[in-house]
């Protein structure tokens, strides 16, 4: 069985399953004595049986101070233990913090669309569907916005989602530790063709990545306005495909669409807004 | 604009059904309300149900009347259930199962509108109506018109949702509408004006409600009953309407925000012309998450009543239970952006929240604690409302955990949006509000109709639910962590879901086994009630006031206003075991019925099918209409009745059933 959140391929997903495991760790301690005590006091105060007439004590409601304290303390010393986790780990774990590597990050761009994942490599001038490929080993620097209603980006194999919205950006940095075909998906509910959104992240070795580069070049396909406007209309369970050239200020043209005081969903002239 | 256009808007046949599936909800809805109309003109009850049901000002009818629409719904709820398990059970590779996409997605936003709105919030003002007034020793609620109101605003927004069942169609963009997919550019059609507009005419007879409560509360309790004696239920009661009146003012103006953009072309939430998004999703969780302790404190205060009556013994702690109560009603304040830790905030904001929402952890585990102590050296009867109390316990708790681990942030980007968080927040909801709830309506069921509900079938009802539960969610749980996100209407087999989303299925389907046997109680307690009478008042040897009174309880609740001297005034009273002297009956006011409460509610669908259709003399129709109903309402000075002491005298000493 394939459980990618519970078989993580990359550093992010790995320390944020540890994240999961510590915590329902400590949240036991807790747990465990509640369903034992449920049970137990459930089993031995039940009517009938002798023990509890016996032991019947209507009116004891442990109104006193050290009791009452303990129930507050125990719960509050995990809760303070869970606390300092979840400050450190939100901060090592931040989506727009670089990760550590001897590499320097290559940079992905990211298009959310109706229904479909525009991947723009800005370094080597290139873009693809629905496929994402990129050396293991290397970080990832994902810049992501929308040219479609909210979407979220997730790879769960390599690390937890990040939202991506028209007229704004997000980042996320993943890395893998090798070469392998993980599943991803769009995690918020986008429209019609919603379910169709996946994509798959392949990471290759470095030579395999500049192969993959140069054939890609190679097949030529340019993505300019014109073919990105035919991309961009609704569609759903596309198949992968690659574009050799990219027109270079498509990115930013996507994101000012939505920026611009007086934009409005059609018919604007993009060329106006690049930088 | 052109006549037609004039008188019917936006409306036209391409306003009718599109399927067979979508045919067979519009034709069960029509079908239903023509039989309940046929029945009732065939036993000739219209005159009884318009005196002594629609018109009633008596907050134990209005109650009865909450918890049946709330039933209806269910079933309505239960129906998506099946077509969604079904969906996501065959749905895959080459097979796309027996919905289209858009279909799915009306179907999910629908099952989640109207279990929270129309389930969940109807069957806690239902129980609270029933109940508060009772156990706080007043006769009535502080605006008993405006108690009738609130309810038929509440029919109102569940009638509007059932219309878009016929004519048009509903929100594809999920239980909360989230921009830019709700906006015009992406869902032209009526739906997510059906979603606003039945949404906010029922948010505004919540906030009305919640209103009436908290002046209830404070003002009309009991002579002697200092807020520190006050019984757990009315506590967490007062808890949750606190909350009512903070959160659905929000709730108000973010549905008015969007209508806005929809209907007037404005751009508070649009992806272009300056919207911004994430303020709706800031504000709709500003309401959101106070909304989920709305329901669940009221269930809290249930089991609170329940684990003492059936273990004979006094809640334990009760003192730290208030200070619980006032701890989740503080935080939940301060959790709202862990619903969207996604988004890309900071790693100080996330922390923040994500700490915040851990320490709810803490008041409510001192709860459970102080439930289990309440146990600890009684005398437990295992009666079926004890039996939703242990399945609680266990449910809820393990649910807890999941929710603990989904507010470390950089889990929760793992598990956001997945089958998992689906899973939890079903967990909480329905071990948590709904077993609170059932414990709660087969406690008070004699109080209220002097009859018991049939044991049999509520020990095979809570059977199915459990076991019911544990199959249709635990697949959940799994799926969450392979990846399966929130929503799907298909997927490819090489994930290897289909399975659990099958054993996911079975499980919906015993759940609605135990819905059914429900039905079959209801319907059997009710065939057998000479059987099962309470002749008592008092069957469960309870502890507040509300049994100190025969069952079931008369139109003014008490002969004579109690007094009260301690916490579990009745149980000591019964301790002390008086001498009971005939008491001296006094003529009793009672609100006189009131026809403008269902006419508000009539005028206030016909506002929001005017709006949702652009037909706007039909919305100048419904505004002057309900102005009127309030003004004339206004000027009716005779709105009391008297039941002379005579009568109050020949009702107490009447005998039961």
């Amino acid at each position: 069985m394939n459980i990618p959140v519970l078989d993580p391929q990359g550093p992010v997903a790995l320390l944020e399953l540890h994240v999961m495991i510590i915590t329902v760790v400590l949240c036991a301690i807790v747990v465990v004595p509640v369903f034992f005590l449920l049970f137990y006091f459930a089993w031995r105060y039940r009517a009938g049986s002798p023990r509890a007439s016996a032991l019947h004590l209507p009116d004891w409601d442990h109104d006193n101070l050290a009791a009452e304290f303990s129930w507050w303390l125990v719960p509050t010393i995990i809760i303070v233990v869970l606390a300092i986790i979840a400050w450190q780990s939100t901060h090592a774990l931040d989506p727009y913090k670089p990760l550590a590597a001897d590499v320097p990050p290559m940079e992905i761009d990211v298009v959310a669309l109706d229904w479909k994942w525009l991947f723009i490599y800005p370094a080597q001038g290139i873009a693809s569907i629905n496929k994402v490929e990129f050396p293991a080993g290397t970080p990832v620097h994902f810049y992501l916005t929308a040219d479609a209603p909210m979407n979220s980006f997730w790879i769960p194999a390599l690390a937890g989602q990040i939202m991506v919205m028209p007229g704004m950006t997000t980042q996320l940095n993943v890395m893998a530790d090798h070469p392998g075909t993980y599943a991803g998906m769009s995690a918020n509910i986008s429209g019609e063709g919603f379910s169709g959104m996946s994509f798959t992240a392949d990471s290759v070795s470095e030579d395999d990545f500049d192969a993959w580069v140069s054939s890609t070049k190679a097949g030529a396909n340019p993505l300019d306005q014109n073919s990105y406007a035919a991309l961009a209309a609704p569609s759903s369970y596309l198949p992968v495909a690659y574009y050799g050239t990219v027109e270079q200020s498509l990115f930013d043209s996507i994101l000012m669409k939505y920026m611009s005081a007086s934009s409005s969903m059609e018919g604007m002239d993009m060329g106006m807004h690049m930088p | 604009m052109t006549l037609s256009h004039f008188i019917f808007g936006n409306l036209s046949f391409a306003a009718l059904p599109e399927n067979a599936i979508a045919w067979g909800g519009a034709l069960v809805v029509v079908g239903g309300v023509l039989v309940v109309l046929a029945l009732i003109t065939f036993f000739n009850a219209w005159g009884w149900i318009w005196r002594d049901w629609l018109t009633s000002l008596d907050p134990k009818r209005i109650g009865i009347m909450y918890i049946l629409v709330s039933v209806v719904m269910f079933v309505r709820g239960l129906f998506d259930v099946g077509l969604m398990r079904v969906q996501q059970a065959t749905s895959v590779g080459d097979a796309h199962g027996i919905l289209t996409a858009t279909h799915f997605q009306e179907i999910f936003s629908a099952h989640g509108s109207i279990m929270i709105f129309f389930v969940a919030m109807g069957f806690m003002f239902g129980i609270v109506n029933l109940v508060l007034p009772l156990q706080i020793g007043a006769r009535d609620v502080a605006f008993p018109f405006l108690n009738s109101a609130s309810f038929w605003l509440f029919s109102a927004g569940a009638a509007l949702i059932n219309l878009s069942l016929i004519v048009g169609d509903f929100s594809t963009a999920g239980w909360l509408s989230y921009p830019p997919l709700s906006e015009l550019a992406y869902s032209p059609t009526s739906g997510v004006d059906y979603w606003i507009w039945s949404l906010q005419i029922a948010g505004i007879g919540s906030l009305l409600s919640g209103v009436n409560f908290l002046a209830t509360i404070v003002k009309m309790r009991a002579r002697g009953m200092s807020y520190m004696k006050m019984p757990m239920f009315a506590w967490t009661v007062f808890g949750a309407m606190v909350l009512v009146v903070f959160a659905f003012p929000v709730l108000t103006v973010t549905l008015a925000l969007l209508s806005l953009d929809r209907t007037l072309g404005m751009h508070f939430f649009t992806a272009a012309g300056g919207g911004n998004m994430m303020m709706y999703v800031n504000l709709i969780w500003a309401w959101g998450h106070p909304e989920v302790y709305i329901l669940i404190l009221p269930a809290f205060g249930i089991f609170s009543e329940v684990v003492a009556t059936f273990s004979g013994k006094k809640l334990a702690g009760y003192v730290s239970m208030v200070y619980a109560i006032w701890a989740i009603v503080f935080l939940s304040w301060l959790v709202w952006l862990h619903h969207f830790f996604t988004m890309g905030a900071g790693a100080d904001v996330n922390a923040f929240f994500g700490i915040m929402t851990a320490v709810i952890a803490i008041p409510t585990g001192v709860k459970i604690f102080n439930w289990l102590f309440t146990m600890y050296r009684g005398r437990i009867r295992f009666t079926s409302p004890m039996l939703w109390f242990m399945g609680f316990v266990v449910l809820f708790t393990l649910g807890g955990v999941a929710g603990v681990v989904l507010s470390e942030p950089v889990a929760d980007y793992q598990l956001h949006n997945s089958l998992f968080l689906v899973a939890h927040f079903h967990t909480m909801i329905v071990s948590g509000v709904l077993f609170g709830y059932f414990a709660g309506i087969t406690y008070w069921f004699p109080k209220v109709t002097g009859f018991h509900l049939d044991e049999r079938w509520g020990i095979r009802a809570f059977w199915l639910w459990l076991v019911g539960f544990i199959l249709a969610f635990g697949p959940l749980y799994i799926l969450g962590f392979m990846g399966a996100t929130r929503r799907l209407d298909h997927y490819d087999p090489s994930l290897g879901w289909q399975w659990l989303f099958i054993v996911a299925a079975v499980g919906a389907f015993l759940i609605m086994l135990g819905f059914l046997s429900q039905i079959i109680q209801l319907v059997v307690s009710i065939r057998d009630r000479k059987l099962n009478p309470d002749t008592t008042g008092d069957p469960w040897y309870g502890r507040t006031l509300e049994w100190s009174m025969r069952s079931p309880a008369p139109e003014y609740n008490f002969a004579v206003l109690p007094e009260v001297t301690e916490r579990d005034e009745f149980w000591e009273m019964k301790k002390a075991a008086l001498p009971r002297t005939a008491p001296a009956y006094e003529d009793i006011e009672v609100p006189r019925n009131s026809g403008a409460g269902i006419l508000i509610g009539a005028f206030a669908t016909v506002i929001g099918f005017g709006i949702i259709w652009h037909i706007w003399w039909l919305l100048v129709v419904g505004l002057v209409g309900v102005a009127a109903c309030i003004i004339m309402r206004t000027f009716d000075e005779d709105t009391e009745r008297v039941i002379p002491a005579a009568e109050v005298a020949r009702i107490e000493n009447m005998k039961t059933i």
